[in-house]
């Protein structure tokens, strides 16, 4: 009996073994870049690491059932009468509650931290006409000193492009390019069908409704170029709607700007 | 042929044709009704199999190179149509529902057999007509989900079609949904008591409830969305003053539950299975009911977990995740009692039994990333990614399918009087199994990393990844050629396998194989337990 309980308990810690190491050790992720992607990241740790433990655990316990329990060639009759076992039953609803309830709470705490939970209303300058409701995203604060600088950019979407307009620059490009370490709070509004703001590197998305603007904000912590991509199928050419971020240094970002602002206004 | 339900001798008032020729009838009995819905189910199995593999060859090279990209649309709108409304749905209810729920209620027909009738042949008109539709001006492009403002600018003709398909197809399950709650609660053999009915009977009580409350109202939405199309009304069109999101509440009021209505009568097969080839109870009978119940409470109130990126208030995107989270509890349940069952049995190593647990595993992973993708600030991610698709082919595939083949080795010599070829039969199955993984595990990985659904091109990064995948899905492809050749030759030469080959307990086993037209010569059996395997009264010897 004790052997049996040693071997249990020698493939569950196994199990577990496994799952932490594949956890810890194998990135599915593309890399970080905003300051939403290592807050998302910490999450998928967690649930592909409770995901691999469940899921090693049921397939071991399926696999070593069809090979323990098969019947042999000269067996016949059946198995055990036993039609249930209460106390069992009870321990394989509580546990997944548990588990299924903490997840969620934590699933929130880091939702809360993306800010998710923020109302917008109050926090961005053009979106306060009584006409309109305006649509929530995500909205991270920024960590960084000069976050009242924020950055705002009117996003278009059309089929099957990305616009944007910078309203302080008065101009329209059709790349995004954002300085590094700043807040970009960005009025996304779509001029026929839906279609949505994602960026991978980011974690973040968006659906861009028509007849409903939607405010978006992140802040990007890495310098290079990420692709945008609309993630809602939105016509024939929906697979080449794509456009580019640009995450670049402050005096970068102010040199492109002020090559393609109309007006003379600094930053 | 049912008009007298007390009939001692049945096939002397017969008017209906025989042989083979009543699977094109208007036949009452269940038994045709049920091998006619199987029948339509695989054929369009195969036109929705063709179309997935036009897509995994376009999605071969990262260009948009094999189709138009309008028709690569119409494909992924028609593949995903036809695989729900015209595969999964009619088979796991209406070909297994009706085949089975007779014999388990001790009925001899269903409540309602013409209805039941009608509700068949609706099926195969809507779904030609939806095929057809790409004859006219092209077929539906914006999706199985319709969302407008695109189904309203693409080509008319064949948005409109595909509502009036669904429509039919809709009603055709409601009609389904409502017998067999009047079956299983009405035309039960008296003696015969609900907590002694096979699982099957629960899951399609619990399905048939959330088909008779939801299906209306896609129907509802679905009439609404072909008023902005032909009349130009603005409910849904933003520029009348409609509003998309309402129409995407309405789409996911059905569109969830209808995950349940592939699902649960999947549940409730493997439930059936499992015991006759382990030799052993159902686990925990009693806490599979409840938690059948509770998917389906549940499942009512879980939509907008499609919604996350659609501009919902943060209230209500934490609702929906805790309520989408805790349906994991009631499934898991289900799943830990599947593997007490096989544990300690004598578990007999065939197709039917390969197919089940190689459900158990693949849904086992499609739940895990279920309850991942309920999370809000996890879906936001991956929402209408490759991760998504690989999720839920994982549930429905990986899934259903499965159990759908496991079902059709587990009860083909009750229909036909013949068994099944094992050695194709698992030949089958490894093929099966092995190309399905291939096909969408790697998936999960393009999503995470940035490639969205429904595209026809893509990042040149992701090009070795989806070669894999199709690879896989050339694999899935040709799984079903053994499986054809095992049919047509057990249908032929198949050896014979007596009444209950599997020595199984269940009621539909205690009549002759084939069984006669209203399934028993004398009065229905009494089977108070339907899994009592193991009771030295029941021993096999």
């Amino acid at each position: 009996m004790l052997n049996k309980n040693f071997y249990l308990i020698l493939i569950i810690s196994a199990v577990f073994g496994i799952s932490f190491w594949i956890g810890f050790n194998v990135n599915l992720l593309p890399v970080e870049a905003s300051i939403n992607a290592p807050i998302y990241d910490e999450l998928f740790k967690i649930l592909f690491i409770i995901g691999l433990i469940i899921f090693i655990g049921m397939t071991i316990a399926v696999i070593y059932s069809l090979f323990k329990f098969r019947k042999r060639k000269d067996q016949f009759g059946d198995g055990i009468a036993l039609e249930g076992n209460l106390s069992l039953e009870i321990v394989w609803t509580i546990i997944p509650s548990i588990i299924v309830l903490i997840i969620g709470l934590y699933s929130y705490n880091i939702y809360d931290r993306m800010g998710g939970m923020k109302e917008l209303n109050h926090s961005h300058e053009m979106m306060t006409t009584n006409t309109e409701k305006i649509w929530a995203g995500i909205s991270q604060a920024s960590n960084n000193e000069v976050a009242s600088n924020n950055l705002s950019v009117e996003v278009s979407a059309m089929q099957f492009a990305f616009l944007f307009n910078y309203p302080k620059g008065e101009f329209i490009s059709g790349e995004l390019h954002v300085p590094v370490d700043h807040k970009v709070s960005m009025k996304m509004e779509s001029k026929d069908v839906i279609h949505a703001f994602w960026v991978p590197e980011f974690r973040i998305k968006q659906d861009i409704i028509p007849g409903q603007p939607t405010i978006l904000n992140f802040t990007p912590t890495k310098v290079g170029k990420y692709p945008i991509i609309c993630a809602e199928l939105c016509g024939p050419y929906h697979g080449g709607m794509r456009a580019s971020i640009i995450v670049e240094k402050e005096s970068d970002y102010k040199d492109w700007f002020n090559k393609n602002t109309k007006t003379e206004v600094s930053l | 042929m049912t008009i007298s339900i007390d009939s001692q001798d049945p096939n002397t008032n017969s008017l209906q044709p025989k042989g083979w020729l009543r699977y094109f009838s208007f036949s009452l009995d269940h038994k045709v009704i049920g091998i006619q819905y199987l029948v339509c189910g695989f054929l369009f199995y195969l036109i929705g199999g063709t179309l997935a593999s036009a897509i995994r060859i376009e999605l071969a090279s990262p260009m948009s190179d094999f189709m138009p990209r309008d028709v690569y649309n119409q494909v992924l709108t028609l593949h995903g149509t036809i695989m729900i409304f015209l595969w999964i749905v009619p088979v796991v209810n209406g070909a297994f529902g009706n085949y089975l729920i007779p014999f388990y209620v001790g009925a001899r027909d269903m409540a309602f057999p013409r209805l039941n009738a009608v509700a068949f042949w609706l099926i195969p008109p809507s779904g030609l007509m939806l095929v057809a539709s790409y004859f006219v001006e092209g077929a539906a492009q914006a999706g199985w989900t319709a969302y407008p403002p695109l189904s309203i600018t693409t080509p008319q003709s064949g948005q409109i079609i595909w509502i009036m398909s669904v429509l039919l197809l809709g009603g055709s399950s409601i009609f389904g949904g409502i017998n067999f709650i009047a079956t299983i609660i009405k035309l039960r053999r008296p003696g015969l008591k609900l907590m002694q009915l096979p699982m099957y009977c629960w899951a399609m009580l619990g399905t048939s409830l959330l088909v008779v409350l939801s299906t209306p109202v896609l129907a509802g939405t679905l009439i609404l969305l072909s008023f902005d199309i032909v009349a130009h009304t603005g409910f849904f069109n933003p520029v009348l003053g409609g509003n998309v999101v309402v129409y995407q509440h309405l789409f996911w009021f059905y569109s969830h539950p209808a995950v349940y209505i592939m699902v649960l009568p999947a549940f409730g097969l493997v439930s059936e299975i499992l015991p006759v080839h382990s030799r052993k109870p159902l686990f925990g009978y009693t806490t599979m009911v409840f938690s059948i119940m509770g998917i389906v409470v549940l499942g009512l109130v879980v939509w907008a977990h499609h919604m996350f990126t659609s501009g919902t208030p943060p209230w209500m995107r934490l609702f929906f995740t805790i309520a989408t989270a805790f349906i994991a509890v009631p499934t898991g349940i289900k799943f830990f009692n599947w593997v007490a069952t096989l544990w300690g049995g004598k578990i007999s190593i065939n197709s039917a039994m390969l197919f089940s647990c190689g459900f158990i595993i693949n849904f086992v992973f499609g739940g895990i990333t279920g309850v991942a993708l309920a999370q809000v600030p996890f879906d936001i991610h991956v929402h209408d990614t490759y991760f998504v698709v690989a999720h839920f082919h994982y549930i429905v595939y990986g899934g259903t399918v499965f159990i759908i083949f496991s079902s059709i080795y587990h009860w083909f010599p009750k229909v036909t009087g013949k068994l099944m070829s094992e050695k194709l039969g698992i030949l089958h199955f490894a093929i099966t199994f092995i190309g399905f993984n291939l096909c969408f595990a790697p998936q999960h990985w393009l999503g995470l990393n940035g490639m969205p659904r429904r595209v026809a091109e893509y990042d040149p990064q992701f090009q070795f990844v989806n070669q894999i995948s199709s690879v896989g899905a050339l694999l899935m492809a040709i799984s079903t050629i053994p499986f054809l050749v095992n049919i047509f030759l057990s249908i032929k030469n198949g050896k014979d396998s007596g009444d209950n080959p599997w020595n199984a307990l269940t009621p539909e086993w205690l009549t002759s194989s084939p069984p006669p037209v209203e399934n028993w010569e004398g009065e229905a059996p009494l089977v108070e337990e339907p899994y009592g395997y193991g009771k030295p009264i029941n021993q096999e010897n």
